[in-house]
């Protein structure tokens, strides 16, 4: 009797939690295929997929703005492994004279709340001229991505037993030679998961574009917002939806890539 | 090693003038603006117009984090705990594979979610109506502050309560079952055996969370387009319709400070955390 008691309440707790974790992605989804949907109907009038026509048809903002938002990620992922690679390199495999703060610097974005920061940032870019291009959205999306791109990527040089550079290195190979094709290749794992980490965060990133990119750079997360503002929440749940899949295949997929130690050290 | 300095700071030296020139000069303008007024004397006149002005969207952005951070540590606590101690496998692995959905939702996207999902006609609403709890035509949906609390912690739970668990299961397990054998309960065991001991990093992963929810624009926006609203959309409004960066400023600094004390917590921890590694 107790134990089917116990059991009742524990279905009933996570029926609960599942109801809550998948209710609102549930609605977004309705909404996505939805094309007339109002009160007091509690399920679509009428269903279909006209607005993933007028989403995905070239001519449309949401199509170009997927394009820009793609080429911003693809870019700020380079820029981002360029800085962090070596930083993490140095960070993980060595003792630098002031590491302390080094770290401490590279911690800082995680430490303060950026909204403020990004709006002085918008106001030094528009002097130099990089307000509203993509190249000054590339810039605020790396600085977001880059701590936690340099944390991946220290932890994953971090965790090469050295004795193999050491090794390459009495057999001769330079330094250089030794990391680029001993350290490097066994990093790659960490590396390519820190890679897939970067450009969703740039994918997703919305207030630093709102200040930097707008109204001349316009990104998916942007397209989503102004389309909930003006309540097409088709529109909005279909952008919406591109950005979510990406994530969910992320948090379903990153074990495999980090252990959780890796992943407790992101925080 | 001493040969090796110069290329190591070649190493880092990128990351960190990118980190120098795009955050730590920013945030050093903001400051200054924040405490110069229009005619470029110092002064305080841009916090005087905030607090006039936006006096209660502070309390509120406050009392929002705040609440939200408490019942991200309370479920976060409760999810570890049960990953760690539940007794009954497979309700174990039905939480480990529910919880962490949220976990890299954009907040964005998250908010869309939320404001369908809580509005009147939302599943929500609808799903309680068909089961017999409530009756839609009296609700008026939950798209306020409690929206904006929901979806904080929908979103940011996850992150504190994967970190939690994870030093969980580090734990020493031996301790935990002296404590069984001698008759403790799991709440008991939870409360007085294993929460003490993943403290330091709970308490990294809360003010975390509080730092990222300071700074979100699109969840109060989204949420809750009245007033009050928190001041992270009061910053943006300064500075989009009126260029007026001093008070913007001024409520960026008041954000910093809520954030200040717990960051310094936070920096202090992962600075040791990483020199211990």
């Amino acid at each position: 009797m107790r134990t089917a008691l116990g059991w009742a309440l524990r279905g009933a707790l996570l029926g609960g939690l599942a109801f809550l974790v998948f209710g609102p992605l549930a609605n977004l989804a309705l909404w996505a295929v939805a094309t007339r949907w109002y009160y007091p109907h509690k399920l679509p009038v009428t269903w279909g997929f006209k607005y993933w026509n007028e989403v995905f048809k070239p001519t449309s903002d949401a199509f170009a703005a997927l394009g820009t938002s793609l080429l911003i990620a693809s870019i700020t992922v380079v820029v981002c492994l360029l800085l962090a690679i070596p930083a993490g390199y140095a960070l993980g495999r060595t003792r630098l004279p002031g590491h302390r703060i080094v770290l401490l610097i590279l911690l800082l974005p995680q430490a303060f709340p950026n909204l403020a920061v990004y709006f002085n940032i918008a106001r030094l870019f528009y002097t130099v001229g990089l307000n509203g291009t993509i190249a000054g959205v590339v810039l605020v999306h790396a600085l977001h991505g880059l701590v936690i791109a340099v944390w991946i990527a220290a932890a994953a040089f971090a965790a090469i037993d050295a004795d193999l550079e050491l090794a390459a290195r009495n057999l001769g190979a330079s330094a250089l030679r030794a990391a680029l094709t001993v350290t490097l290749p066994l990093a790659t794992p960490g590396l390519m998961a820190s890679a897939i980490f970067v450009f969703l965060e740039s994918l997703d990133e919305f207030t630093g574009t709102f200040f930097v990119g707008v109204p001349e750079v316009t990104t998916l997360p942007l397209v989503m917002f102004t389309a909930s503002l003006a309540g097409n929440y088709q529109i909005a749940a279909i952008t919406a939806l591109v950005l979510l899949v990406p994530s969910l295949g992320f948090m379903l997929l990153i074990e495999r890539f980090l252990k959780a130690e890796t992943l407790a050290r992101i925080g | 090693m001493s040969d090796q300095r110069p290329t190591l700071v070649l190493l880092v030296a990128p990351a960190l003038t990118m980190v120098l020139g795009l955050f730590v000069y920013p945030l050093a303008l903001s400051l200054v603006s924040a405490f110069t007024a229009r005619d470029g004397q110092p002064s305080l006149d841009n916090f005087v117009k905030a607090f006039e002005l936006y006096g209660a969207d502070i309390v509120f952005t406050l009392v929002i984090v705040s609440v939200s951070t408490v019942l991200i540590g309370v479920l976060a606590a409760a999810i570890g705990g049960y990953l760690t101690l539940g007794a009954h496998p497979a309700a174990v692995a039905v939480l480990r594979a529910l919880y962490r959905w949220p976990l890299f939702v954009p907040f964005i996207v998250a908010a869309q979610c939320m404001r369908t999902f809580l509005a009147k006609n939302g599943i929500m609403n609808n799903v309680l109506d068909t089961l017999g709890f409530v009756d839609v035509a009296n609700l008026s949906g939950l798209l306020d502050w409690r929206g904006i609390i929901i979806t904080f912690v929908w979103k940011e739970t996850p992150f504190v309560a994967l970190l939690v668990s994870g030093a969980m299961a580090a734990l020493d397990r031996a301790t935990i079952e002296a404590a069984a054998n001698l008759g403790a309960g799991g709440l008991r065991i939870l409360i007085d055996i294993v929460l003490p001991q993943v403290a330091g990093v709970m308490l990294v992963g809360l003010v975390l969370a509080f730092v990222t929810m300071l700074s979100v624009l699109s969840v109060p926006i989204m949420l809750s387009g009245g007033s009050p609203t928190m001041i992270t959309v009061d910053m943006a409004f300064r500075v989009n319709s009126y260029s007026d960066y001093g008070v913007a400023n001024a409520l960026g600094f008041i954000s910093y400070a809520m954030a200040g004390m717990a960051a310094w917590v936070y920096l202090r921890r992962s600075v040791a955390g990483a020199e211990a590694r």
